[in-house]
């Protein structure tokens, strides 16, 4: 604020806080002739019965509006308000705010140091670590993923054992700490809607819902597409690929929905997600604790997952659906 | 000249009962944007019905057609009653009513549509603001008009609240929705980022103060004295509270943006000037209350006038609760919180919506030459479901905006929130189911109170012609 519209402000606020001290002191006088409460109106009448007593003001009221008037004086004594008078105490809303968050930084760090050091393996198995990585599950990323890991339409489940981009401590810690993004090309405008509709009856197909007479004539055609566009990404046999993030289309585990209208629309005019990188908001041990959390919602103990990675499936489809539904989200 | 002068009611039955029709609307509409927060399913997945486009109409239609229509017939009664003159320019009091119904029909055809211009309360896109702009200056040009050909020399100080209202909504509304159209239906506000947003509350606070007080202000000093019978309690308090009031109110709009990019030092005059408008405010309740003393009898057998010290007493608590919200370490746990929108029924239902109800039950049989509505005992029974129905409403949203704003806060000693969001929207729905009900027994009266009307006015032909009043000899 330059010069001119400081004191404009300084002056104006108090123009007005003195103009209404100055009426206050004026009408709270006593006026001769004016003594207590007169049962006298002021002699003046409208629209035949109204008329205006002259009561004097109510005390209680007058030094309650002083009283205010006093307040807000000493708080533009000690706060920032007038103009570019920083007020006595130093304060701004942004230091308050920085001295709330590093006090609390501080009280979290302390209690989270103990983990500095623990490996994953006895992070999972001690209920301290595991009661605050659920804390943090539920600050950071429910609202995407859910409070239960559920997941929901382009949100995957993370308690499936089915992953997108790989299941193993490092890849799920780097998918934290710098997120992930993925990519399905629009594919409408190369194979045009007819080459969309033949392709996304082969991939229902693949996950076990051949549909009727006439889809499966064009899951037929769909399958020459895939071999020739799809191949590159989703794999010959539509397993997906983890390096990629390209779901596998087999295993009637969904990411958007298992019905020809969503696939259809992924197909058609592709997708494009995101999970956002957390390094700087968490810092290193809590995204150490979230990795071990994520490892044991997903349910899997550390032998079964020696012998998952043994089996050498990227896509882990240790959990086949058991309901055809073929509706269930990733 | 000429013989007899009349007073024109005619503008003013229609203002009336228009008030009753907008009142049903629009709180049918809060009913309904009540339950959709219950249960969401109920938008049916219909664009025009969904929550983001009905919340602004049942804003629009409360404040401006409801509160809107009641201000309106009552400040041309009042200031040809208290002026004793008619009202100035017949025609363009005509042009005001028939202007101002057609910006109530364009704001509900375009809100649901999605048009917006995305300020609150003054969502109306730009051609519809240039006719608000037109139907005000004939309403100021009227009100006026009135005010200088008046028979007595002092002004009644409800002409006061009423002057101040007119003005000001005159100059909040063209600074507010100063915008770059970029086509009939879309327009850009002409000012940038944080100046927006500040010019934006300085006119919502202020459509606060002096529509939604400062109007219904003028309501009171002219229907309380009246219906009790006595003598305004102090003219100079009246006049003490009415200049405090409107220059305090001024500078109160930064409490709406507490703890946000706008400076420091605009927020911490927003809060001070929101605390000194504590007794401001109060002088008004108190004259209101005080008038009756002496008249207390009465309310045992008048519910016209239960309806009206009911109101003062609403307000004379949502302007102690305002100011408390201004404090910013309140308004850090309050704000984002159903405790605003407890705060904004208790004083829009308990102060605004009782005022102009009271006054109507005692306005509309005098249009209409009768001495008193059809039934004394609907009113009555339109009073206590009205009173239950606001306390539900407000008790359970202050109840559930405290909760929000711990629950939201509440930290565990690993540093952690203790609660999710959605754990905190599912602690809300009963609360929530609470103010469906509450809701429901106002909008009932409404309806109750809308057959009253119709069974008082209906055995009345033609609204009669009064003669106007020959002023007291001084
Ligand atoms: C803004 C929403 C969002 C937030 C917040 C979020 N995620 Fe994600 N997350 C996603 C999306 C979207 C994907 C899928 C990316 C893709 O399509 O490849 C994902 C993927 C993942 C994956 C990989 C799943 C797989 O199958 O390979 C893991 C693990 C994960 N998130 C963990 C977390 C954790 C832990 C947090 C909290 C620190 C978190 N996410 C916060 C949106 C989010
Ligand atoms: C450039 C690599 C790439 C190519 C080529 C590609 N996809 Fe994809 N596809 C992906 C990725 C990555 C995803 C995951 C998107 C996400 O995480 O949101 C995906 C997702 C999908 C899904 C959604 C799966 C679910 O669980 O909901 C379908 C269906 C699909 N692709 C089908 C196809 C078909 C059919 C083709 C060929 C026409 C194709 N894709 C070609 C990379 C590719
Ligand atoms: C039957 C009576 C009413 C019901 C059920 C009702 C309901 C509601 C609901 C559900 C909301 C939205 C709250 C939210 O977004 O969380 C709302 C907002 C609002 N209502 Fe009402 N309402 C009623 C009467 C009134 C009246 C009579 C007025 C004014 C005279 C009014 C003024 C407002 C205002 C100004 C808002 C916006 C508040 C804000 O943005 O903070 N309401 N109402
Ligand atoms: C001295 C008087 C008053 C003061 C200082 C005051 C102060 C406040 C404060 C601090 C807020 C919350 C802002 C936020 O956190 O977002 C608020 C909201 C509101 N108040 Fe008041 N209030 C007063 C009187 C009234 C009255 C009498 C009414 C109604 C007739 C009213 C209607 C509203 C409305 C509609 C909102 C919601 C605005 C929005 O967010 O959409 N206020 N008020």
């Amino acid at each position: 604020m330059n010069r001119f519209w400081n004191y404009w402000v300084v002056v104006l606020t108090a123009i007005n806080i003195a103009g209404a001290l100055w009426l206050l002191w004026a009408t709270s006088r006593k006026r001769p002739g004016h003594q207590g409460p007169a049962e006298e109106t002021t002699g003046h009448t409208w629209d035949g019965d109204l008329s205006e007593y002259n009561n004097p003001l109510p005390r209680w009221w007058l030094w309650g509006f002083y009283a205010s008037v006093i307040f807000g004086l000493g708080y533009l004594v000690f706060y920032p308000g007038l103009g570019n008078f920083a007020g006595r105490l130093g304060w701004t809303q942004e230091n308050a705010w920085a001295a709330d968050v590093a006090t609390a930084r501080k009280q979290s760090d302390v209690q989270l140091a103990k983990y500095d050091h623990m490996n994953l393996d006895t992070l999972r198995h001690d209920d301290n670590a595991m009661r605050t990585a659920r804390n943090l599950f539920a600050n950071h990323c429910a609202a995407c993923h859910g409070t239960d890991a559920h997941g929901s339409k382009g949100f995957p489940n993370l308690t499936d054992g089915d992953w997108l981009h790989g299941s193993d401590p490092a890849t799920i810690t780097t998918t934290i700490t710098q997120g992930r993004v993925a990519v399905m090309p629009a594919w409408e405008g190369i194979i045009g809607p007819e080459g969309v509709e033949q392709v996304s009856s082969y991939v229902l197909a693949l996950s076990g819902h051949p549909g009727d007479a006439q889809m499966q004539r064009q899951a037929k055609a769909g399958a020459e597409q895939f071999a020739t566009v799809c191949v590159a990404c989703h794999g010959a046999d539509g397993r997906g690929n983890i390096a990629l993030g390209a779901p596998n289309l087999t295993d009637n585990i969904w990411l958007y929905a298992g019905n020809i209208e969503t696939i259809r629309e992924t197909v058609a005019k592709g997708r494009n997600n995101q999970m956002p990188a957390h390094a700087d908001i968490l810092g290193a041990t809590r995204v150490k604790l979230l990795t071990a959390y994520v490892l044991n919602l997903s349910g899997a103990t550390d032998e079964e997952r020696e012998e998952h990675e043994a089996n050498d499936s990227p896509e882990g489809d240790a959990h086949e659906p058991t309901d055809t539904a073929g509706t269930q989200a990733h | 000249m000429q013989q007899t002068e009349h007073y024109n009611d005619r503008v003013v039955r229609q203002f009336a009962l228009m008030t009753v029709v907008w009142g049903i609307v629009g709180m049918l509409v809060g009913v309904v944007i009540a339950a959709q927060l219950m249960w969401p399913a109920l938008n049916f997945d219909i664009p025009w019905l969904t929550y983001s486009r009905l919340r602004p109409l049942h804003t629009n239609a409360v404040i401006f057609a409801f509160g809107g229509s009641a201000l309106f017939a009552t400040s041309y009664y009042i200031v040809q009653r208290t002026c004793h003159v008619r009202l100035f320019a017949d025609k363009l009091a005509g042009f005001t009513f028939w202007g101002w119904q057609a910006i109530i029909l364009s704001a509900a055809i375009t809100l649901p549509l999605g048009m917006t211009s995305g300020k609150e309360y003054a969502e109306l896109e730009w051609p519809i603001d240039i006719l608000i702009t037109i139907v005000w200056v004939s309403y100021a040009i009227v009100f006026f008009g009135t005010l200088a050909k008046r028979r007595v020399q002092h002004i009644y100080v409800a002409n006061w609240f009423f002057a101040a209202y007119i003005l000001t909504i005159a100059v909040l509304h063209l600074v507010n929705s100063a915008a770059m159209p970029a086509t009939l239906f879309r327009s850009y506000s002409v000012y940038p980022g944080v100046v927006d947003a500040m010019v934006q509350w300085w006119y919502g606070h202020n459509a606060v103060g002096f529509f939604l007080t400062a109007g219904f202000l003028g309501m009171m000093y002219y229907f309380i004295p009246k219906q009790a019978g006595r003598p305004v309690f102090s003219y100079r308090l009246s006049v003490v509270h009415f200049w405090s009031l409107i220059s305090l109110y001024m500078w109160a709009g930064p409490h709406h943006l507490i703890y946000t990019s706008l400076p420091d030092w605009v927020q911490s005059l927003g809060m001070v000037f929101s605390i000194m408008l504590i007794a401001p405010s109060w002088g008004g309740m108190i004259n209101g209350v005080m008038t009756l003393s002496g008249a207390w009898h009465k309310l045992r057998t008048d519910p016209i006038l239960k309806f009206l010290v009911v109101s003062l007493s609403f307000y004379g608590m949502s302007t102690f609760e305002g100011p408390m919200m201004s404090i910013k370490s309140v308004n850090a746990l309050s704000h984002y919180t159903d405790w605003t929108i407890g705060h904004v029924h208790s004083g829009a239902l308990g102060w605004v919506a009782m005022i102009s109800v009271g006054s109507l039950y005692a306005l509309i049989p005098r249009l209409y030459g009768l001495d008193r509505m059809y039934s004394i005992k609907a009113i009555d029974i339109h009073f206590w479901t009205t009173t239950i129905g606001i306390v539900l409403y407000v008790a359970a949203m202050w109840i559930a905006g405290l909760m929000q704003g711990l629950m939201w806060r509440a930290v565990n000693t690993d540093g952690t929130l203790t609660y999710t969001f959605v754990e905190a929207l599912k602690a809300t729905y009963p609360y929530y189911a609470v103010r469906v009900l509450g809701g429901f027994m106002v909008f009932c009266g409404m309806l109750l109170m809308a057959w009253n009307v119709w069974k008082t006015v209906s055995s009345v032909k033609h609204g009669p012609d009064i003669p106007v009043l020959a002023p007291a000899a001084h």
